[in-house]
């Protein structure tokens, strides 16, 4: 939890520091901001008496701060809106009962004599193409279904700053969900030796992997309206890849060559504690012509 | 800066979709301190063009510039001289109102330590001071929508678009927010778009009135109706005397004898009078004819009225059917029947 924190909130504190020193000790009262504007017609604060302020002119921000800023915005935003809906605990909640029925009670009888992961992280890795889509659906679906998209582009935001925002957000959920899980290793350490090499392998692998589910989720989801049929294609799309390459163990020679582009032939390299550059660039390209996609999407509102 | 600054301008502004252009060849400016109301029947371009001005959609030709930044070319700094409510604006629902504000002053790039002030001083514009302890979607329409109106002011923009802010609203809650949009006015540019004439006339000082994508009319309320130039009266004349007219249509081939262009319609009323109503071209004062062909014809004339076309009728003209300008040549009236 607390990781998944650090995470989203990282951009914010690098763009506070360019943009204004006082933002700093702004922050702390920030919470009481409603309870102040809600009291405020009894005593008029100094705040208030001051001038509407310059206004007028134009505010752009054209620096990579402000990126960050509006980026690390929509971000929490996104975050936070998994919390104030059913949805983001109905993700986790899911997520946990089915890693406990995969993972639980078959790994509470392997685990005797050898404490190693390796079953668990496959267990999870079938979930991956699962959740990510969950996690995923409502993005761009939703807002767009909605027409809160409209208000949200017509801020001076630039759409890569609004795809960034969405899917960090939707990483943040998706960071929760497998932070979780770290209750399973710390388990079984107590149990017996455990080796943290494929522990932290399996767990950067399994992130890549959801970060790219969770990316292909979010480009199905700019090119629809409706967020069922976002999860749905996305979970198909998911699980047909997922299941290519379990089913290309069945064929030798240039079938291999298909293995590449399977997610789960990257992250299985990656959970046996063996972090290849061939890996990474996979995941790394899959995120980014997923991204891009999105933002086509997202630009062909201009001239349709 | 000079008062008459363009604020938003169109130069040939289209927009096609597929074959059918949405706008076409629009040209409009907006000077610095007017409020405008964009009128016209829902699928005139309204909303297009709106679109086009706040950067969400690009123009298949044409120019805009909103505060001096073309749309196309530099859409952040227009974007951040306005501020922007769109149709039926949407929000998100599960935020707190404050927190909303928060999140646009956010966007806005108001630094922390004046967001609350910025905050306040919406809140208290847009008459939010109950609303705040609430999530929006617990809000009533009306509310929501002064909470969008509370959301494009929160940077104080000079220009604001408003995209029919008072749609779906019950008369109490539109009178509401058209007072609101009236004080924001005082100053600043506002362009708003609606298709109820009674607020546009409530709110604006001038008119523009699309039909069709383009431009039908553009003026002052009251300019708009004398530039229709049609005048009608209501004549009802009593049906029980002996001297009585015996049809609508011997009533119709006198009045016509007296009025050389115009049209004669029949108005409902009980068995016991004729009311038709008149409509003429010309400034001329018709009701001394009117009053002599009725002593001449011995009707007993129960009702003689004279009425300078309302807006809404010129609205009417104006927007139905392509060729508005020629039929309102014709004499008006001819327009409602369609």
């Amino acid at each position: 939890m607390s990781e998944n924190e650090s995470k989203t909130e990282a951009p914010e504190a690098s763009a506070s520091e360019e943009t204004a020193a006082p933002e700093a000790e702004a922050q702390g009262g920030d919470d009481k901001a409603l309870a102040d504007v809600a009291a405020r017609e009894e005593k008029p604060s100094a705040a208030e008496a001051r001038p509407a302020g310059g206004g007028a002119g134009p505010v752009v921000r054209g620096s990579v701060g402000s990126f960050f800023s509006n980026t690390s915005t929509i971000a929490s935003r996104e975050f936070g809106s998994y919390f104030s809906s059913a949805l983001g605990y109905i993700v986790i909640g899911m997520f946990l009962l089915l890693v406990g029925f995969l993972v639980f009670f078959p790994f509470a009888f392997l685990v005797i004599g050898k404490a190693s992961l390796q079953p668990m992280f496959n267990s999870i890795s079938w979930l991956l193409p699962l959740i990510s889509p969950a996690i995923a659906m409502r993005t761009f679906a939703e807002e767009k279904r909605t027409g809160t998209l409209e208000m949200l582009i017509t801020q001076p935001v630039r759409d890569w700053e609004v795809i960034l925002g969405k899917y960090l957000g939707a990483l943040g959920l998706l960071a929760v969900c497998i932070t979780a899980t770290l209750t399973y290793p710390f388990a079984i350490s107590r149990m017996g030796e455990l080796d943290w090499g494929p522990v932290i392998g399996g767990y950067i692998g399994l992130f890549l992997g959801g970060a790219s589910y969770v990316a292909f989720g979010v480009m199905v989801s700019s090119y629809t309206k409706d967020q069922i049929t976002a999860f749905f294609v996305a979970f198909i799309v998911g699980a047909l890849f997922f299941l290519l390459n379990k089913a290309l163990i069945f064929f030798g020679g240039a079938a291999t060559v298909l293995e590449y582009l399977c997610p789960d032939y990257h992250f299985t390299s990656i959970a046996r504690g063996v972090i290849d550059a061939r890996n990474i660039i996979y995941f790394v390209s899959v995120i980014s012509v997923s991204l891009m996609a999105t933002a086509r999407s997202l630009d062909s509102r201009r001239w349709s | 800066m000079a008062s008459n600054d363009v604020m938003i301008e169109a130069r040939g502004l289209t927009k096609k979709y597929g074959n059918h252009r949405a706008i076409d060849q629009l040209n409009f400016e907006i000077r610095r301190g007017e409020v405008v109301g964009f009128l016209g029947p829902n699928g005139a371009g309204k909303s297009t063009t709106m679109k086009i001005l706040t950067c969400f959609i690009a123009p298949t030709e044409g120019v805009a510039k909103v505060g001096g930044y073309d749309v196309f070319e530099d859409p952040l700094s227009a974007r951040s001289v306005l501020g922007y409510l769109p149709q039926r604006a949407s929000l998100y629902k599960e935020m707190g109102v404050v927190e909303y504000l928060e999140f646009a002053a956010d966007l806005r790039a108001i630094s922390k330590d004046k967001q609350r002030a910025k905050i306040k001083e919406v809140v208290e514009i847009c008459g939010l001071k109950d609303a705040l302890p609430k999530l929006i979607g617990e809000l009533s329409y009306g509310f929501q929508q002064r909470v969008g109106l509370a959301q494009a002011l929160i940077h104080d923009p000079p220009i604001l678009i408003l995209d029919e802010p008072t749609a779906d609203l019950d008369p109490n809650e539109s009178a509401e927010v058209i007072e609101y949009i009236k004080r924001i006015g005082k100053t600043r540019t506002v362009m708003l778009s609606t298709h109820d004439l009674a607020e546009a006339k409530e709110a604006c000082a001038r008119m523009l009135i699309v039909n069709r994508g383009k431009i039908v009319a553009d003026g002052a309320p009251d300019e708009l109706a004398a530039k229709s130039g049609s005048v009608r009266y209501v004549l009802s004349f009593d049906e029980k005397e002996a001297r009585a007219p015996k049809s609508f249509q011997e009533i119709k081939d006198a009045v016509l004898k007296v009025v050389s262009s115009g049209t004669v319609k029949e108005l409902p009323s009980d068995d016991r009078a004729h009311t038709v109503e008149v409509s003429a071209r010309g400034a001329n004062d018709h009701r001394r004819e009117f009053f002599k062909l009725a002593v001449d014809k011995g009707w007993t004339l129960l009702e003689l009225r004279r009425e300078t076309l309302q807006l809404e009728e010129v609205f009417r003209q104006l927007t139905v059917g392509g060729d508005a300008p020629r039929r309102n040549a014709d004499g008006g009236r001819a327009a409602n029947k369609e």
